[in-house]
């Protein structure tokens, strides 16, 4: 730009000095969802960024607290609706812990199996997509017929493909099919060779690395200190994995490593990314090995012993006057909870998913707060793509795997 | 042997006295109430200790109690110590009438979006934070949905018996 000011003879106010001010969103196709930032430009360089939150807010706290615990499962769908089956699991983890529920072995690892399918299939298009915003479209192709098989898989266990309202409280609401099993058996079978040809595909990709090296970096101190938690952490060089620090559901049972990047861009945030989907699908093999070795009548176990919060069989409740009215009274919320206050997380698909519940003894909960991942790591976007270029702000945004839905509950 | 909740509790005690009460455990977590002008230098003392480390905040939100006379409103504070791996909450309890509470923004980052949402939704009024301003909701809106005056169905309604619904 200094060399158009040596040949030019500029006015007062000259081109150097003045920036333009772009709107990026909201509704942006580039910006995955409802995301506004108001970006201050000097040519295509990013000098200040605001961004704005609040677009499709839906009072979800205030809902829960007129609703009993089952009929918060819905809402907590709609947070990351990538991967809902976490939030659903997540929580009835929170429901569990205030109950005093344990669940049986079998439900344990039968549970594993799907928040880890969850996993990936979240990891799998933030990844995909990341290759969409580098100019790579056929990788995002590649891998969405697997999010379909996932998907098939989800419909087979509850009915249900993206908003799941999967599970209850203390296990599942039927059993496994034969059918649920032999697709997650294809899914095993054919996804890692998938894997490994996306990531020859992008790994060494010249285009692809000189792209994502060094986009949108942020160092461990800063990551910890913007609240950062999950991958992105991760990808700064922080190994906290709640999995592992506060084991849930007997993730304690499995072996598996936390991969932990070190300059914390957008390069790290998809390999570590894609490094997890290895290590879940590793987690999968040894829970389909341990539900495989349940024999007898504990093989038909898929949920816990405590009538009074576990709805009764859908076959029960046509047929038999007590299973009815125990329906009715679960679902109405007849039952009182009991009074506390508890915080439960879980690691989501894209970080530490927080259920904080209070209850004062009555149907529904006194107030419940979802600590929502995405809503903290927007904070850090300013930071992110400032000095950077507005092609790099689009590449920040969609490997930081923001989701609207989880952004503003 | 870790940080357990006794060390914890004898650190404060010794440095902040009887001005920390509430001391409960539910679920494992330990939970105590602050005096509402000293929380940032609990949250100071809570950060910069060598042994204690709660170096990361993990969320931050109030709650209202209409019942509790001058204290309507809770403030939340979930704090971590990842190297440790133990959690501690921090409460802070204000009057609706005036309710101001030191912003911990300073401190943390991450607190910016919690304090706007929390002010956004109970009217909480964090001194210092460097843009406390609605962030979910509209900037026209005069009053605080979340707090409990505000019910989420119209009252008015007679078609429907509270008793059978289960509300």
């Amino acid at each position: 730009m200094s060399d158009i000011g040596n040949h030019i003879l500029l006015p007062e106010g000259s081109i150097e000095k003045q920036t333009n001010t772009l709107n990026l969103g909201p509704t942006h196709p580039a910006t995955h969802g409802v995301f506004q930032n108001i970006l201050e430009l000097d040519g295509e360089r990013i000098l200040k960024a605001t961004s704005t939150v609040g677009y499709i807010h839906r009072a979800f706290e205030k809902l829960a607290e007129r609703r009993p615990l089952y009929q918060i499962t819905p809402i907590t769908d709609r947070l990351n609706y990538c991967s809902s089956p976490l939030n659903n699991m997540g929580w009835h983890l929170t429901c569990e812990k205030l109950l005093g529920v344990k669940t049986p072995k079998r439900v344990d690892y039968l549970r594993i199996i799907i928040m880890e399918l969850a996993r990936i299939s979240d990891h799998l298009i933030c990844n995909s997509i990341v290759g969409v915003d580098t100019g790579a479209f056929s990788g995002f192709l590649y891998l969405m017929q697997y999010r379909e098989l996932i998907y098939e898989i989800y419909e087979e266990v509850c009915g249900s493909r993206l908003t799941t309202n999967i599970g209850r409280i203390g296990g599942f609401e039927r059993n496994f099919t034969n059918t649920a099993f032999e697709k997650l058996e294809k899914f095993l079978k054919e996804y890692p060779a998938t894997l490994k040809e996306f990531e020859k595909l992008f790994n060494r990709n010249r285009i692809f690395m000189e792209r994502t090296i060094g986009c949108g970096p942020i160092s461990a101190e800063r990551a910890l200190n913007y609240g950062f938690t999950g991958p992105n952490l991760r990808a700064a060089g922080v190994d906290y994995d709640v999995r592992v620090h506060t084991p849930y559901s007997s993730y304690e049972d499995f072996d598996f490593t936390v991969p932990v990047g070190t300059t914390g861009d957008c390069y790290d945030r998809f390999l570590v990314r894609n490094e997890e989907m290895w290590q879940s699908l590793s987690i999968i093999n040894q829970a389909y090995k341990k539900v495989k070795e349940f024999k007898g009548a504990e093989a038909e176990v898929y949920h816990a012993d405590s009538p009074a919060y576990y709805l009764p069989e859908k076959k029960d409740v046509y047929t038999k006057m007590e299973a009815l009215i125990y329906h009715f009274k679960i679902v109405m919320g007849e039952t009182d909870i009991p009074a506390g206050e508890v915080y439960s997380s879980v690691e989501g698909a894209n970080g530490e998913l927080g259920f904080y519940l209070i209850s004062d003894g009555g149907r529904t909960p006194y107030r419940l707060h979802f600590r929502r991942p995405c809503f903290i790591y927007y904070q850090a976007y300013p930071e992110l793509i400032k000095d950077g270029m507005l092609s790099d702000a689009i590449i920040t945004m969609s490997s930081l795997n923001l989701i609207a839905g989880e952004l503003d509950a | 042997m870790g940080l357990t909740n006794e060390i914890i509790k004898s650190k404060l005690t010794e440095k902040f006295g009887d001005q920390l009460t509430d001391w409960e455990e539910p679920y494992g977590m330990l939970t105590f109430t602050a005096a509402k002008d000293l929380n940032l230098k609990v949250l100071q003392f809570l950060y910069d200790d060598p042994e204690l480390r709660f170096q990361f905040l993990t969320d931050l939100q109030a709650v209202h109690y209409p019942d509790r006379k001058g204290e309507e409103l809770a403030v939340v504070y979930h704090l971590h110590n990842l190297v440790d791996n133990v959690r501690v909450r921090l409460k802070v309890f204000v009057s609706i009438e005036k309710p101001d509470v030191f912003s911990a923004t300073a401190l943390f980052q991450s607190a910016n979006f919690m304090e706007r949402e929390t002010y956004d939704f109970f009217g909480v009024n964090f001194l210092g934070h460097p843009n406390l301003i609605r962030i979910l909701n509209v900037d026209e809106m005069d009053y605080f949905p979340m707090r409990k005056e505000f019910p989420l169905e119209d009252q008015t309604r007679i078609d429907k018996d509270d008793d059978m619904f289960g509300r």
